[in-house]
């Protein structure tokens, strides 16, 4: 697949205050409630102090897109987000192992994926960053997402990066494992 | 349906291992909101007419964690844990912030009452309508940081097992209790996150006294509707940027407070309040910033973040891990105990909050412990070879652990400043209950009112006549319908919204959000003189009927601790002191401000206004009337 990325959202854990105001944002305009679950970004915190904003990487080769089978995943032509079609979604599952980053997760309620699809361009999430003074998200657009853009990661492997940043190595033994 | 509620309530008897859904009329609702109001009103309901025979560390009391029509929806969440208080013997609404309100909303409840006693160890599970009542043995006895790691890492999977194919999801909320709490300390915390905790009241120790190790709670629905989502979010907006504007607060938060208090104001406890003054530079906040690795940290929500994460990662004390820490952690864990040092006073904080007490009861109580072993009442061999120096934070610890596991002089210490001050009178024979820095049996809070610089507790008054006592977040000011005053205390309590974030806001910004969730109106007329009064007063009674074995009365215990009476020894306010004609003038003016008769008693004529006859029955029976 052609590299198409217009827009990506840049994420900078370390400076991520927790305050879940991005989740408030997205599930609202996602949803019309307040519902941290629905979110298709979302605050992981797997050790205190340590909160990591997931949402879709963006990932080059679209790995979700190759791998469903119900062709129910598409990537918009002009903001190069994955887009889910919920009347193809069967809620199989395939493209939560397919991505590097376990990003895909099902609606807390019904039975499809729910992926971040940019708000169609103008991401929300970014937008109560940005409100809330936080500067943890931003969004990127052309040439500054070929030297910006990382590839995805799990919650946990990055909560582990990010607790090595912040608390040092002796405090990635914090980190909860299961 | 009621909205910016769930709509229910979970009851959970813990003896026969039962669990059921509860509701409350709108009408309760409306009166008394949530948090620490709707505790009060269930307390009162359920165990006014015998509440002075109630031991809060039995199986008789009620533990409560409430939310409130704020949470979730307002800056800032937060949770009231609430129950009969082993301080007190009265009610303390203690509020705690973090994710857990919102998790137990999303799972489809307002808030948890916990009654009778689990037969061994346990931890409540809970994820949407899976309520389980699990064993904790393996965790008991371990320190707040290694049991959240267990009980994440086994509810993790347990959510797996109810969600098999949903994908990742965010970690649960917990509430839980250190070995302090488990062994049932009246000055242990009910902790959430890092160094978070509901710590006025002592819950911590009611939590340990029925077993209870914790509360795991993940939701995976919305948030209950609100009437008009377009409003909240115009007034969240409106009320960050009132908080952006106190960019000083969001760049410290209180932890600049630690110098200032006591170089500035002279209002900070310094070797258990002996002094209230210092100008040790070591203590600046600059100093303290060396050590922040996350300068903006909040919960939920929150635009403040007076929250600071501190870390050490080098040193003797490498890996201590904690918050901020925020003024009150400064001056107990710090100035109170002698020690300047902020990674000495980081490491301690870290530690308190791993053995799971609170840090200001918690502190106190080494400050106390601290000054007996100054005048040589207390022995290094008292002390179980504890050489208890000012400045000595290695020692200051080893006590910490003594008291969590109760063992040796802990044993004594753990029941809080006014028990083991009494304890120790009887072993002594010395008069040590001076040293005993309390109000009601409870540690005050960190603002000295000698000097009249404080900027929390600005009024003599505050703690003497507050239905929360030493709480510095809930002190009695007047007027009674004014900012600061103890009314909005019981309002930020009960609709449960931090007031960090609420600065410069007037009632009816409140009031608006308040109907902009719920869709009901509160004039402020019905708070200040109706329902907000009505809280106040039911804790103003459970605190005068206390017991069964402390109990208070206003002519003696509304007042202030002796030291409290002596002029500042130190500072460029040396010699200021409180004004005993003004003290009496004023509580006397609050007295008749609120209702109450010359003995401090609410009066017949306030209790019939506010429709509590009931209350006037039993205080005639206890001749309290």
């Amino acid at each position: 697949m052609e590299d198409i990325n217009k827009l990506w959202i840049k994420r900078i854990y370390e400076k991520c205050s927790g305050c879940r105001r991005c989740e408030i944002a997205c599930s609202l305009y996602h949803e019309g409630k307040i519902w941290p679950e629905a979110s298709r970004i979302r605050v992981f915190m797997f050790v205190p102090g340590v909160e990591i904003p997931h949402l879709c990487f963006q990932c080059n080769d679209y790995p979700c897109v190759e791998a469903c089978p119900e062709e129910a995943l598409s990537v918009d032509d002009h903001t190069g987000a994955v887009i889910t079609d919920k009347s193809k979604c069967t809620a199989c599952g395939t493209c939560i192992n397919a991505c590097p980053g376990r990003v895909p997760h099902l609606h807390p309620q019904d039975d499809y994926i729910v992926i971040c699809d940019l708000c169609g361009g103008k991401p929300k999430c970014v937008v109560s960053c940005q409100e809330g003074k936080w500067d943890t998200l931003i969004l990127l657009e052309g040439q500054d997402i070929e030297t910006e853009k990382v590839s995805a990661e799990t919650p946990k492997q990055l909560a582990h990066e990010t607790a090595r940043k912040i608390l040092g190595e002796k405090a990635t033994e914090e980190v909860y494992e299961w | 349906m009621v909205n910016g509620y769930a709509g229910k309530f979970l009851e959970i008897d813990l003896t026969n291992q039962k669990v059921e859904e509860i509701t409350f009329s709108k009408k309760i609702l409306q009166d008394y909101i949530g948090g620490r109001g709707l505790g009060v009103k269930i307390l009162w309901d359920r165990l006014g007419d015998k509440w002075e025979t109630i031991d809060p560390l039995s199986p008789e009391n009620i533990l409560l964690m409430l939310t409130g029509p704020f949470t979730g929806y307002f800056l800032g969440a937060r949770i009231c844990v609430t129950g009969k208080s082993p301080q007190g013997n009265g009610i303390i609404g203690s509020t705690v912030a973090g994710e857990f309100g919102v998790e137990l909303k999303c799972a489809g409840y307002d808030g948890i009452i916990f009654t009778g006693k689990a037969e061994k160890p346990s931890y409540v599970f809970i994820c949407d309508d899976t309520i389980e009542i699990k064993d904790a043995s393996h965790i008991w006895g371990k320190t707040s940081r290694e049991s959240m790691r267990y009980l994440v890492k086994d509810s993790i999977n347990d959510i797996k097992k109810i969600h098999p194919n949903y994908g990742e999801f965010k970690e649960p909320s917990v509430l839980y209790i250190g070995p302090a709490g488990e062994n049932k300390s009246r000055v242990a915390a009910v902790e959430a996150k890092y160094s978070h905790a509901a710590g006025y009241g002592g819950y911590g120790g009611v939590m340990g006294s029925k077993n209870l190790k914790a509360v795991v709670v993940k939701g995976f629905g919305p948030l209950p509707d609100v009437v008009d989502q377009d409003k909240i979010l115009e007034l969240s907006q409106e009320f960050s940027n009132n908080c952006f504007n106190i960019e000083f607060f969001r760049r410290w938060g209180t932890g600049s407070g630690g110098y200032t208090f006591g170089a500035d104001s002279s209002s900070e406890p310094v070797r258990n309040w002996q002094e209230e003054w210092h100008n040790e530079k070591s203590y600046r906040g600059e100093e303290f910033d060396k050590f922040w690795v996350k300068k903006y940290w909040g919960d939920y929500g929150c635009p403040v973040t007076c929250l600071k994460l501190a870390a050490l990662r080098d040193g003797k004390y490498a890996g201590a891990i904690c918050d901020n820490p925020d003024y009150e952690l400064e001056a107990f864990l710090g100035t109170n105990l002698g020690i300047f040092s902020p990674e000495q006073n980081i490491y301690l904080s870290y530690l308190i909050e791993e053995l799971g007490f609170c840090g200001i009861q918690g502190g106190a109580i080494l400050g106390f412990a601290g000054e007996l072993f100054q005048r040589g009442i207390l022995s290094k061999e008292d002390l179980g070879g504890i050489n208890l120096e000012w400045g000595n934070v290695d020692a200051f610890a080893e006590l910490a652990r003594k008291i969590a596991f109760r063992e040796g002089i802990g044993d004594i210490l753990a029941e809080g400043l006014y028990r083991a001050a009494l304890k120790l009178e009887e072993m002594k024979k010395i008069d040590v209950l001076k040293y005993a820095i309390h109000l009601k049996g409870m540690a005050i809070g960190g603002h000295g009112l000698k000097s009249g610089k404080d900027m929390v507790t600005r009024t003599s008054i505050g703690y003497s006549v507050s239905v929360q006592a030493g709480d510095h977040t809930s002190s009695a000011s007047l007027p009674i319908d004014e900012d600061g005053s103890e009314l909005y205390s019981i309002l930020s309590d009960s609709a449960v919204y931090c007031f960090f974030t609420t600065f410069n806001l007037v009632f009816d910004q409140i009031a608006s959000f308040y109907q902009a969730v719920t869709g009901w109106e509160l004039p402020k007329e019905s708070w200040f003189s109706e329902k907000g009064l009505r809280i106040l007063h039911l804790q103003r009674i459970v605190a005068l009927l206390g017991g069964p074995d402390a109990v208070w009365r206003s002519k003696q215990d509304d007042t202030l601790p002796s030291r409290f009476w002596e002029p500042l020894p130190s500072g460029p306010y040396k010699g200021d002191s409180i004004d005993k004609n003004t003290f009496e003038k004023l509580k006397s003016e609050y007295y008749t401000a609120v209702g109450w008769n010359n003995d401090g008693v609410p009066t017949s004529e306030i209790l019939q206004k506010l429709d509590l006859k009931d209350v006037e029955l039993k205080l005639k029976k206890e001749h309290l009337l």
